[in-house]
């Protein structure tokens, strides 16, 4: 688990907006994923920015807003531990798709920091059923290593940077074979050149300045963004499907004293107990069970649940964007094919906010965290529920997007003045 | 067609119709190579005089049927002990839903739905207790088998995208029966989908719709009597093909263009076949058989009204458009597939009797995709059109019922009353109804087809999950039973329990 707070050079970490609303929301049930559990018929209080208060007897502080939310569920906002959110709004349109480069040179340095879009369209379709932060995290395009991500928030364009760079990110596999030109072997070979290379930069920044090392096979600015790595103070995701992937990603590790993070591990259910034993966390995407590569041989929708049973950390990522707020479906998926339901809510909750290393201020309802709060009209992981209210922060968002405002100008398709009349109000 | 050719032709023909076989008929027909300069020669010898009136076909429509009848469903149901399911909660598609209710399978049919069945003698009783019991789901939209798994370049047969118009193809010669994405979607509750060919093209080629059973063929998979779909696709996907050619269509005025010379083409022949019927019918001594031509012969059965267009489109303008061109050339659309935006056109599609084969949340992926609501199929059923939910998707045509029960809590989050019996039609009747097969499937009423499924719960709660997939009558998939879970040869050593490492 990351520590949070931990002081890295480029850590941004977000003020709470002024001026913040009181509000006590009462009568509900508290997933507090916290060590209160679940709360019946519970009130939390929410403070300049902050969860106040959380309990079965909570008084409501003096002119302060009461939602009443009798019979309705209260979790965290949702986590998304691999998103594109803010980094793509149409993958197919040049230009508005900033997520990967097509160069093929170490692109270590590459931050998406640099290219996150607060405003996106996507950000409202998301939040408002639930999502309120995410992993932002870059793809691989022509490189081995796609670069760092970050986590960001969902609540607004001030402050959104929760953490970045959170960790940096690279492929093994099928893929990473491919980039490293065309087996597995060079991609592991390629990776160990970076750390190497980083190591002895790291020894000798100024020999390097003057001209007096040997040649890297990384540009100035990737070893500086390795450094951090290969000193286990930043964590590494790397992306791999195949056991023996996944295998050969728990060496590296070893090896350099990494601090690894699994992606995908279809066939993680194979290895459960290596990687439980390495501690290493892995973020899965629950609904894929396809044997759509040969990597993918053996996916199975039990794979959650198999990984959990064996004792490993795991958090849900969704992989994309449009759709991330699908992530309450696949914990849902996760939970109909055994993963015990507390532990698929914590999944896209607290169990990220410790792999990410922010769960000093994020993940569960507990007094001091920012209020990253949902009000449910049901079990948030079933497909027929939504959030009624949505805090990010202590803020409550509006319930709009612009597919909701799609919707209301087509749902009555009859009229004498032609659609594009028919519009939100100001 | 050469004259060899030709004979060979009209002898397999010959063969079908069950017509004494001539001397040089038995070397299969390779595929008509319409349209060469070969193909201008009508050779007219006596024997071929002779054959026409002896047992040729008369007619476009009958030379269509003759020449299927070589392809032609041999699915046969696996037998199966009628099996009386009690107690359940049951959506019959109808609009109906019996608490408490039975549904019997017998010789492979729905004998009897209602809250009171009698148990005939020797019956399986299934409790269903605590389950809802549904018809079984049909993906109108599938790529399995054409798109099959691993999806690695030897696996991609979904797209002939080497011609804007490939009307010859037949997705059905694409279908990779041992495709482990069968068995997934079986777990799912689908007992029956419509495979496409993909959307590179302007006209892409004939569907094939299959029971969702595991073969050795596709022919033993061939939903009887099910009519072939003809997918067209609108937009993005062809201009951008074509167009990164520098070849036509590269806009969406090219693919207009395109659709159009093409009909063109398929009315012609469809006339000249006319003609030939009409000459044969008075009588004429040597009526003058138009030369076979693969592409245009689905064209021009489109146009006869026996094949159903199957019609990828996303903006509501192009599917306006699309309908015009229907129009013009006089043929229907079955549905349109996608449909993004059908939520603007509902009353449209309403009036025009076209179902709107859809996702339920999908959206922004490409440009055209990016007014993509969770609304949609509410808004479309508001306003009396055709819903379908359609899979597009190997993963997604294992859980239709989940992308439903979204699609549905959508509509009532913006004050609609949506149930659970209107929704699981978006899964079954309609679907059935949209690829032609809704007289035989898609709702449990006696008599149909005993395609049915046994859910753990409401298939609309994201815990629930089929437990028993009936296929006509006979159980496919149990999954609290291994016996009834078929594993494909491919996933053999992977799937089956006796691996080393697990």
């Amino acid at each position: 688990m990351r520590k949070p707070l931990l002081l890295l050079a480029g850590l941004a970490l977000a003020a709470l907006p002024a001026a913040a609303e009181t509000v006590v929301i009462t009568g509900a049930t508290l997933h507090t994923l916290g060590s209160q559990g679940t709360i019946q018929n519970g009130s939390l209080v929410i403070e300049n920015g902050r969860i106040k208060a959380v309990g079965a007897n909570v008084a409501a502080p003096a002119g302060a807003r009461t939602i009443d939310a009798r019979g309705k569920v209260v979790t965290p906002g949702l986590f998304d531990s691999l998103s594109r959110i803010g980094l793509v709004e149409i993958g197919s349109v040049e230009g508005t798709a900033d997520a990967s480069v097509e160069d093929d040179r170490v692109t270590a340095g590459f931050n998406v920091a640099d290219a996150l879009n607060p405003r996106s369209a996507l950000i409202p379709v998301n939040r408002i059923e639930g999502l309120t932060r995410i992993v932002a995290a870059p793809s691989t395009g022509e490189s081995l290593i796609a670069g760092q991500g970050a986590v960001i928030h969902l609540g607004g364009p001030g402050d959104f940077l929760v953490r970045s760079p959170v960790a940096m990110f690279a492929r093994l596999g099928e893929a990473g074979a491919r980039l490293a030109g065309g087996s597995r072997a060079a991609a592991i070979l390629r990776l160990r050149e970076a750390f190497e290379d980083a190591k002895d930069y790291a020894a000798n920044r100024k020999a390097f300045d003057t001209g007096d090392r040997r040649e890297y096979a990384l540009s100035r600015l990737d070893l500086e963004a390795l450094i951090p790595v290969i000193r286990g103070e930043l964590p590494l995701v790397i992306e791999a499907n195949q056991a023996s992937d996944i295998e050969a990603a728990l060496r590296l590790a070893k090896d350099y004293k990494l601090d690894l993070i699994l992606a995908g591990a279809k066939q993680g259910w194979k290895v459960a107990g290596q990687i439980a034993a390495a501690k290493v966390p892995v973020l899965v995407t629950p609904m894929e069970n396809l044997p759509g590569d040969f990597e993918s041989i053996g996916a199975t929708l039990e794979n959650p649940a198999r990984l959990h049973k064996a004792g490993v950390t795991i958090a849900f990522m969704s992989g994309e964007a449009h759709n991330a707020r699908n992530i309450k479906q696949a914990a849902g998926n996760a939970v109909a094919y055994g993963m015990p339901w507390e532990a698929a809510l914590a999944a896209v909750t607290s169990v990220p906010a410790r792999i990410w290393g922010i769960s000093d201020r994020y993940g569960t309802l507990e007094p001091g965290k920012d209020a990253d709060v949902v009000i449910w009209d049901g079990d948030p992981l079933e497909l027929t529920s939504f959030p009624t209210a949505v805090f990010i922060r202590g803020k409550e968002m509006p319930m709009t997007s612009r597919q909701l405002e799609l919707r209301d100008r087509y749902k009555d398709l009859s009229g004498p003045m032609p659609p594009a009349y028919r519009k939100p109000q100001p | 067609m050469t004259d060899r050719l030709r004979r060979t032709a009209l002898g397999a023909l010959a063969l079908l119709l069950g017509l004494a076989p001539l001397a040089c008929a038995s070397a299969p027909a390779p595929a008509s190579a319409a349209g060469t300069a070969e193909a201008k020669e009508k050779p007219k010898s006596p024997k071929n005089k002779k054959m026409r009136k002896e047992g040729m076909p008369a007619s476009g429509p009958e030379m269509r049927r003759v020449t299927e009848a070589a392809y032609a469903s041999t699915y046969k149901p696996i037998p199966s002990q009628p099996v009386l399911i009690r107690n359940a909660t049951v959506l019959t598609a109808t609009g109906d839903r019996i608490q408490g209710g039975s549904v019997l399978l017998r010789d492979g049919k729905i004998a009897a739905v209602g809250a009171n069945v009698e148990a005939p003698a020797g019956v399986t009783v299934v409790d269903g207790t605590g389950k809802w019991v549904t018809p079984g789901i049909i993906d109108a939209h599938s790529h399995l088998g054409v798109y099959a798994s691993p999806g690695v370049e030897a696996h991609s047969d979904g797209n002939e995208a080497t011609n804007p118009v490939t009307a010859e193809v037949w997705a059905e010669h694409s279908v990779w029966p041992q495709d482990p994405q069968f068995p997934l979607a079986l777990a799912g509750g689908v007992t029956a989908m419509q495979i496409l060919p993909g959307s590179a093209n302007l006209i892409g080629g004939r569907s094939v719709t299959v029971k969702n059973v595991p073969a050795r063929h596709v022919d033993a998979m061939k939903f009887p009597g099910a009519p072939y779909g003809l997918k067209m696709a609108c937009g993005e996907n062809p201009k951008r093909v074509y167009g990164g050619r520098n070849r036509s269509p590269a806009t969406r005025m090219g693919n207009v263009a395109g659709y159009r010379a093409a009909w063109i083409e398929g009315a012609q022949y469809r006339d000249q076949w006319r003609e030939y019927e009409e000459e044969s019918k008075n009588g004429e001594e040597d009526p003058d058989m138009p030369d076979r031509d693969l592409q245009k012969e689905t064209l021009a059965g489109v146009l006869d009204g026996d094949i159903l267009v199957q019609n990828h489109c996303y903006r509501a303008d192009e599917m306006l458009t699309m309908i015009d061109i229907a129009k013009e050339f006089g043929y229907k659309i079955a549905a349109f597939h996608h449909a993004v935006e059908a939520y603007k056109i509902a009353d449209v599609l309403a009036a025009n009797d076209i179902c709107s084969d859809i996702w339920a949340d999908w959206w922004g992926f490409k440009l055209e995709a990016w007014d993509g609501i969770r609304e949609n199929a509410a808004i479309l059923q508001k306003h009396g059109a055709c819903v379908v939910i359609h899979s597009d998707s190997a993963e997604g045509i294992q859980r239709l019922n989940q992308e439903a029960a979204k699609a549905m809590a959508a509509g009532n989050r913006m004050g609609m009353t949506l149930r659970e019996e209107d929704a699981i039609r978006w899964l079954t009747i309609n679907p059935a109804k949209s690829i032609g097969v809704d007289k035989q499937t898609g709702s449990l009423e006696p008599g149909k087809m005993a395609d049915v499924v046994v859910w753990s719960g409401n298939p609309f709660s994201v815990y629930s999950r089929a437990e028993k997939v009936y296929v006509d009558g006979a159980l496919l998939y149990d999954r609290n039973d291994p016996a009834h879970q078929p594993v494909m040869d491919f996933e053999l050593g992977h799937r089956t329990g006796n691996e080393v490492d697990q």
